[in-house]
């Protein structure tokens, strides 16, 4: 237990506190936040930078965007439901359920063809639909989620299977779908993108740091919102100076950024994301705070549908085709390992969704890097393995370490 | 002042489950501006009480008057309509959340879009702990799960009074907590009663009642045992009142001893 030595003031203005002190806090108080994945990244770009010979490259730049689109996509749903403090086992083979759908309608002469972006909506839809009838057995009857989407992981696989039948991978000509995964924007066009993102992003910090000064709000830590606020844009132009070097600015990087802005706001900046966060800290406070507890587990589990389902069309547009093994082999592991390196914390309430793209750059990383090294799948998954266990033991003992500063 | 219309008073409530007979024709005034205390060993109906005027629990019979009318109260919901709020025991406090998100835990201030807007909550919830002189919490931008035992009892009532609250039920809210803490809440409560709020306190201490009640009232095996004013009376007289006080109201038939656990 701890005494009150000093009292400290509490005036409409909080006190004065370096961003410095903050961080120092945070990790005393076992609030570990993205640093230790940050960090973690960096010395692995590092080390295989010095190791492997076409490593540090534009071309292999882009080719870890395309490929970690479909693992980030599948992880922005794992961080919502981690967050309630559920899981998701389903995602997998949900996403090869969109995959499969949208395959399905796209075909040209199977008397259910239908033209351009249509074959997409569907498949999302059926992938939120699917999640809303998981979400509703967790949140209405009570079942473990657990139990729930181990179900649909067995079931959806055999919808897979028995959908494709013996007539082997559907092939995918829909360009809409295709292009998900491997259009690449021209130069210009790349530029042009660096530049309204920085334009938004400093628009959008001037216009919150106006607000606040209006509601004599003191902001905390001007140099760090400033900081960013150039750091932000230099990374923008940067990124795209080395895709431009290659093909150019990949879609699938642009949709990584577009849902992780979109989600980030979603968790930090609605009431929904608020009372996605109360639940999974404490789902008795929030109901006595008068927060529909069901209602909030059953748009989680859609919102893990729909990005399963994106995931779906990302990874079927990948290798333009849809078999009966699709949304198999690690994509489940590597979708929850993701969003737990990334410092999402399993244990509900704590977390936040670029863990999803921190965490998916991490995994994807490590495959490429030893893929170039010709290292078998198996080295590849034992160093997944270990480095997953680590974020989990660091989490954990981060929790005990909060545990033992409250109070 | 004691002679104005109580905020709150209940007439003969009287509440059973089943064949247990938890509360018989108790009465129960709360003034504003003043802590009224809630005594009585384990079982004796404090809790069923409160869960009446808190809407969880219905009662069989009996009045509700507030601010002089009749009301019923249904559900959790009317109370907080009429201006009750109850802090309870285990708190209900988000501990990944900060002070600020707990405040408005539920009642979020957003617009059109769902959007919070958190300037203005944050301006808010200052403005309320400095009213009610909480200067401990150091940022209130801090995980609860930071704060003190004491810190964490006092947002608890803070969220409970900063929604134009006209009576706080508190259950045993130093229960858990230390010396030095105890006398951080206690002043709390004081604080609260001289804003002109209405608050009952409940609690097996009598030190602490003592130290902050104005009234007390005594129930004994579901029935009133006893209504003292803090400063016309003792311990010992409450402590009397408490383990061996016989009803001070009898209505129809005299109570026969041990009806009730």
């Amino acid at each position: 237990m701890t005494t009150e030595t000093a009292e400290v003031v509490v005036s409409t203005e909080p006190p004065f506190e370096s961003f410095g002190t903050r961080v120092w806090e945070n990790l005393k108080g076992g609030n570990l936040g993205s640093l230790p994945v940050v960090v973690g990244l960096t010395i692995i770009v590092i080390v295989f930078s010095l190791t492997a010979q076409n490593f540090f490259t534009a071309v292999n730049f882009n080719n870890i965007i395309t490929q970690m689109a479909g693992t980030t996509m599948l992880a922005y749903g794992v961080v919502f439901v981690l967050l309630l403090g559920e899981i998701d086992l389903s995602i997998a083979y949900l996403s090869g359920i969109a995959g499969l759908v949208a395959a399905e309608l796209q075909q040209p002469d199977s008397g259910h063809f239908l033209p351009g972006i249509w074959p997409i909506v569907f498949a999302l839809a059926a992938a939120v639909a699917i999640g809303a009838f998981q979400g509703s057995f967790v949140a209405i009857i009570g079942v473990p989620a657990f139990v729930v989407t181990l179900a649909g992981l067995l079931a959806w696989q055999g919808v897979i299977q028995v959908g494709i039948g013996a007539g082997g991978p559907i092939i995918i000509q829909n360009r809409w779908i295709n292009y998900t995964e491997s259009y690449f924007f021209s130069n210009g066009a790349g530029w042009l993108i660096a530049g309204l993102l920085s334009v938004a992003y400093v628009g959008g910090t001037a216009a919150s740091v106006i607000n606040q000064r209006r509601h004599g709000v003191t902001i905390r830590y001007p140099y760090f919102v400033a900081a960013k606020a150039v750091a932000i844009p230099a990374t923008a132009f940067l990124a795209v100076a080395i895709c431009n070097h290659d093909r150019g600015v990949p879609l699938a990087g642009l949709e990584i950024i577009a849902f992780l802005l979109f989600w980030t706001f979603v968790a930090r900046r609605t009431t929904f994301g608020r009372h996605v966060y109360a639940v999974g800290g404490n789902a008795e406070a929030a109901r006595r705070a008068g927060i529909s507890v069901p209602r909030i587990r059953i748009l989680v589990f859609m919102i893990s549908g729909l990005m399963a389902g994106v995931g779906g069309i990302l990874l079927a547009a990948n290798v333009r085709s849809v078999a009966p093994s699709q949304g198999g082999g690690t994509l489940l592991l590597d979708a929850i390992s993701a969003a737990v390196i990334g410092g999402t914390s399993l244990f509900g309430g704590r977390g936040t969704v670029r863990s999803a793209v921190l965490g998916a750059a991490v995994i994807s990383t490590i495959s490429n890097g030893l893929f170039i090294f010709a290292f078998q799948p198996g080295v590849i998954f034992i160093t997944t393995g270990c480095i997953l266990l680590f974020a989990v033991t660091l989490d954990t003992l981060a929790r005990r370490r909060q545990a033992k500063t409250g109070r | 002042m004691p002679d104005e219309t109580p905020l709150l008073e209940l007439r003969d409530i009287t509440k059973s489950f089943g064949s247990v007979q938890a509360l018989t024709d108790v009465d129960f005034d709360v003034h504003r501006g003043e802590v009224s205390a809630l005594v009585g060993d384990n079982g004796a109906g404090k809790s069923t009480l409160i869960k009446v005027i808190a809407g969880i629990h219905a009662a069989d019979s009996g009045q509700i008057l507030f601010e002089g009318e009749e009301v019923h109260i249904s559900g959790p919901k009317d109370a907080v309509h009429l201006g009750i709020e109850v802090v309870y025991q285990d708190l209900a406090l988000c501990d990944n959340l900060d002070v600020v998100q707990n405040m408005y835990l539920g009642r979020e201030a957003h617009d059109v879009l769902q959007r919070l807007k958190e300037p203005v909550m944050e301006r808010r919830t200052a403005e309320t702990l400095k009213s009610l002189r909480v200067t401990t919490i150091r940022s209130i931008r801090q995980a609860v799960a930071t704060l003190s035992g004491g810190q964490r009892q006092s947002v608890a009532v803070a969220r409970a009074v900063m929604w134009n609250s006209k009576l706080v039920i508190l259950d045993e809210p130093t229960a858990a907590l230390g010396v030095a803490q105890t006398e951080q809440v206690l002043e709390l409560v004081k604080r609260l009663a001289e804003q002109g709020l209405a608050v009952i306190l409940i609690s097996h201490n009598l030190h602490d009642i003592f130290a902050v009640a104005d009234r007390i009232t005594v129930l004994r095996l579901g029935r009133n045992a006893g209504i003292f004013e803090r400063t016309k009376t003792t311990q010992n007289e409450v402590v009397h009142a408490i383990t061996a006080g016989q009803p001070t109201k009898v209505s129809g038939v005299a109570p026969s001893e041990g009806v009730t656990a």
